[in-house]
């Protein structure tokens, strides 16, 4: 959506006091399942820690006569193993030797695994590609498997088995942080670092390492929880700790061998490594969502299928009897979007209507709130953050944002039909354009194939695409963009629509093709009697297809009237504006800067004129209380209080 | 089509070509004398000399490379001192057993990880999405070893209802329906954190496409929620999900090594735990290089897949 800079908070609101940002930890804590991961781990870690010091039985005590006794017998609280030896006890014990190799292999490979991305970012060139191709061809190993391969190099033990293990991860951390040091190598203050004559070895440690030192920690985060597994898992085979040695995998492994009888002996040691591994992936994706919040899982909301509608909008009551023939009729149309605590009015009340066969044009700068009026008519705007508060959207006789989700279903590309901005974006990438035009068809008319088909090629025909049999086999990015939005108009055109809302259809194209496309489309809906919803932000275009214009400022209907008499006296300072934007051939000293200043915030609008604050002729009365459209001169309707006059200058008086 | 497999094909022998050299070192970098490690302590010194010359320890190394990679190419990877058979035939029975493990937990975790996906993102937030997501994060965490350890607890010992080992029974087994009970168990084990991985990225790759432009269009054009979600944003989601399929093709390639040995299933996996705990350094090299390639040709496959569904990347 080109509408999107609505969403985004703008320069003067960044500016304002905002409550300060909470401290990383805060945030890992306001996160329930990492709070719950770093108690589970802190717990467990510190009882490994103190296992030494607590009044536990010697875990290596054999005592045969009491072996394999069952959990929460007398003296042993999670029973014996084989040789009759205290189970939490040695839990404790093997969890030391677990957590010590695990993050002893975490360690070893973030350093070698930073050190090599390091080396190889920053270098580039012959060294970067040498490195990188080492580091490609461990990772075209299956991962375990090169793990096996170094023990069986190494031979089996468990200091043999934290190498393999460190070894097999070096890999992440060389690829991650060479990714990140690569870009930061070519930054301006590495450049500065540089120029001052410091040398490489400094310039990587005092000004790349802090920079990557994040990225190093969310890598760590995700790995050291595999570390301890995997460790654990070469133990489990016997290729890692050795006895009289335990570490928690090797116990399993021990248990294992008595399952069938005694299956505790195998729960108890696995249950510890699930639990570590489970709590260090909950912390891990806690600091991920911490460090990198593009990534937090909540950050990608998914859209519905329409837009949220309030149960009690209201709309006001027609004051004019002269829009009854109106194929399209908008009142009072109002859509928000909210985001956090803030509400953007992206529509603040629209009234719209267009009677069968006319085109009436629609325009304001981007951001003025022209595209999700387009969008919310059939709720295609994004639920959540968008939601349609107010106002009717009458087509013919039914109001759009009451009918069912079946009868609009049957109208979204049957009666009333869309042609978007970028057909690049706006056409499936993956779907030759004739399936998607044929797909469109039949969504509408009970058709098969081949008559789908015959249909399709017909469309293509009309909006004068050549070698049609040939195009519809091809896929979006094969074709040029003025062939790509011919492909859109024919799918708008599929069913016959009575309303085409054109969202700045020509927008993405360059000019000969956008005079073409404006061309093909005028044609067609005076051909058919389409009526036409035109978006644009250029009035060179609107002068080209419009029959009426409605000028869109922050939200609202600043001016409507005929194209030609609104062009020729506009009575709104803003849309003299906007023409004078519009270059003229053989005028090149016409000023062509856009218009100076931003449209305010729509979530914190001004009261009374929207515009009073770029408007030369802005007066005090502008300030205050709600301005509303009246009847300037002849058709022309304006929200202004100080309109301009046939043959005004705007500037003239300042 | 066939251009681009063979450009694939061409692509993967260098990669093919750096493996074997790295599996071919392995026996360069065993620590002290080679031959002895193979041999072990009690080797004789006629013994050992033998190996020297069969091994070709006493030529530089490219030579023994040469000697080693044209043997390898003919299907001589030496010999299994442990088994006193050629290693190329016991890896080849091996593997065998090992893809038909393989290949059904990747489908397993393939089918319900794109599954499990797509609902958790089409319902996010709701109650299917929670369950979804806390079975991932179980999945991904919990020990493949254990897992099956307990797998054989409830299902084999308590209620009987699949085998606790091997891949055929002992008498008149060795059917279709008699190895796919035998498999289930293993499979479902290996398949959980592959499953979990791919549901996990099916969910972010699901949402990141509903929110795209031509997802907007296939709304504005009156298709139904479900040809909406289940052609348009699944097809889209799926260029960026079978890479990962490809990579978890190595991790359960290689996580077919704990669950071999759980399930004593008879595949390469469990044959190189044996073969390390006894130095069999030939078996382990011909096994390793074997399983390594074959993950190359399983990512060759899956990007080959990639180009099919996505035309943009010819």
């Amino acid at each position: 959506m080109s509408e999107t800079a609505i969403a985004s908070p703008s320069e003067a609101q960044k500016s304002k006091a905002r409550p300060r940002r909470p401290s990383a930890f805060a945030l890992l804590l306001n996160n329930r399942l990492a709070a719950f991961g770093l108690v589970v781990l802190v717990l467990v870690v510190a009882s490994a820690l103190l296992a030494p010091l607590l009044p536990l039985a010697d875990p290596n005590a054999t005592d045969p006569a009491n072996r394999l006794a069952p959990p929460l017998s007398d003296g042993h609280l999670l029973g014996t193993d084989a040789l009759g030896r205290d189970m939490l006890s040695r839990l404790l014990w093997g969890t030391r030797v677990s957590l010590a190799v695990g993050l002893s292999a975490s360690v070893i490979a973030a350093f070698a695994g930073s050190l090599i991305g390091l080396i190889a970012g920053y270098a580039g060139g012959r060294t970067d590609q040498l490195l990188m191709r080492f580091i490609d061809l461990m990772m075209a190993f299956p991962y375990i498997l090169l793990a096996l391969a170094i023990v069986a190099v190494l031979g089996p033990g468990l200091i043999n088995a934290l190498y393999a293990i460190a070894i097999v991860n070096v890999p992440f951390f060389a690829r991650n942080i060479r990714g990140i040091t690569v870009g930061l190598a070519r930054r301006e203050f590495v450049d500065a670092a540089r120029l001052s004559g410091k040398g490489p070895v400094r310039i990587v440690a005092s000004e790349i390492l802090p920079n990557v030192l994040p990225t190093i920690v969310i890598t760590l985060s995700t790995t050291v929880g595999w570390m301890i597994l995997e460790t654990a898992g070469l133990s489990f085979l016997g290729l890692g700790a050795q006895p009289p040695q335990a570490d928690l995998g090797s116990m399993l492994g021990e248990g294992r061998k008595v399952l069938f009888t005694s299956p505790f002996v195998s729960l108890v040691p696995g249950l510890m490594i699930f639990l570590v591994v489970l709590s260090i992936n909950l912390l891990g994706d806690g600091i991920r969502d911490v460090l990198d919040p593009r990534l937090k899982a909540g950050a990608l909301a998914k859209p519905s299928a329409r837009t949220a509608v309030e149960k009690n909008r209201r709309w006001p009551e027609t004051k004019k009897d002269e829009t009854s023939d109106a194929v399209l009729d908008v009142k009072g149309l109002e859509t928000q979007f909210r985001i956090g605590r803030s509400i953007h009015r992206a529509v603040g009340g629209v009234d719209l209507s267009i009677r069968p066969g006319e085109c009436l044009g629609l325009i304001g700068e981007s951001g003025s709130g022209k595209s999700v009026t387009a969008m919310s008519l059939t709720g295609l705007v994004p639920s959540p953050p968008g939601r349609i508060t107010g106002g009717k959207v009458l087509f013919e006789t039914d109001d759009l944002l009451a009918v069912s989700d079946k009868e609009l279903r049957a109208l979204r590309g049957g009666a009333v039909s869309y042609v978007f901005q970028d057909p690049l974006a706006t056409l499936h990438p993956l779907f030759p354009v004739g399936d998607q035009i044929a797909e469109a068809i039949r969504a509408h008319q009970p058709l098969d194939r081949s008559e789908a088909r015959a249909k399709v090629l017909d469309l293509m025909r009309q909006v004068r695409i050549p070698n049609p049999e040939a195009r519809m086999e091809a896929y979006p990015h094969e074709l040029s963009g003025g062939l790509r939005q011919r492909i859109s108009i024919a799918m708008a055109l599929a069913n016959d629509p009575k309303l085409i809302i054109a969202d700045e259809p020509t927008t993405a194209l360059d000019v000969t093709v956008q005079a073409q496309v404006l061309k093909l489309l005028d044609g067609l809906r005076r051909e058919r009697g389409t009526a036409v919803l035109f978006i644009t932000h250029d009035f060179g275009v609107v002068s080209e297809i419009a029959d009426r214009v409605a000028v869109m400022y922050a939200g609202r209907i600043v001016e409507t009237g005929p194209t030609a008499e609104v062009m020729a006296n506009p009575a709104h300072p803003y849309t003299r504006m906007l023409i004078d934007c519009v270059p003229v051939m053989g005028e090149p000293e016409r000023r062509l800067d856009a218009i100076p200043g931003r449209p305010p915030p729509v979530d914190d609008l001004p009261d009374g004129c929207a515009f009073a604050d770029r408007c030369p002729r802005a007066a005090a009365d502008c300030r205050s209380g709600d301005i509303a459209m009246r009847d300037i001169r002849g058709r022309i309707e304006a929200r202004c209080l100080h309109p301009l006059s046939p043959g005004d200058a705007l500037r003239g008086a300042a | 089509m066939t251009t681009i497999i063979l450009k694939r094909l061409l692509a993967a022998i260098p990669v093919l070509f750096g493996l074997s050299i790295i599996v071919f070192l392995m026996i360069a970098l065993i620590p002290g004398d080679p031959a002895t490690a193979i041999l072990g302590s009690f080797a004789t010194p006629e013994n050992v000399a033998a190996l020297n010359a069969d091994l070709g320890l006493d030529k530089s190394l490219p030579q023994q490379y040469l000697a080693w990679i044209s043997g390898v190419l003919q299907g001589d990877f030496g010999r299994s001192y442990a088994l006193n058979r050629p290693v190329i035939d016991e890896v080849l029975e091996r593997f065998q057993a090992t893809l038909i493990l393989a290949g059904a937990s990747l489908l397993l975790a393939s089918i319900f990880g794109l599954l499990a996906g797509i609902v958790s993102a089409v319902r996010q937030f709701g109650f299917a999405d929670k369950a979804i997501t806390l079975f991932v994060l179980i999945g991904i965490s919990v020990p493949s070893f254990w897992l099956g350890l307990i797998l054989i607890f409830f299902f084999a010992v308590k209620i009987r209802l699949f085998p606790a080992s091997g891949m055929e029974a002992v008498y008149g087994g060795g059917g279709f329906l008699d190895i796919l009970h035998h498999l289930v168990l293993p499979a479902v084990t290996l398949a959980v954190v592959a499953t979990g991985v791919i549901a996990r990225l099916t969910r972010t790759a699901m949402l990141e496409v509903l929110r795209q432009d031509f997802i907007r269009t296939a709304r504005a054009k009156g298709l139904s929620e479900r040809r909406v979600i289940y052609v348009h944003a699944f097809k889209a989601a799926l260029v960026s999900v079978i890479p990962v399929i490809g990579i978890q093709a190595g991790f359960v390639l290689g996580g077919a090594v704990y669950i071999e040995t759980v399930f004593q299933w008879p595949g390469i996996g469990a044959m190189l735990v044996n073969a390390i705990s006894q130095r069999d350094i030939l078996l382990v090299q011909g096994g390793v290089l074997v399983v390594a390639a074959s993950y190359v040709l399983f990512n060759l496959a899956a990007d080959v897949l990639q180009v099919v569904i996505d035309p943009r990347l010819k």
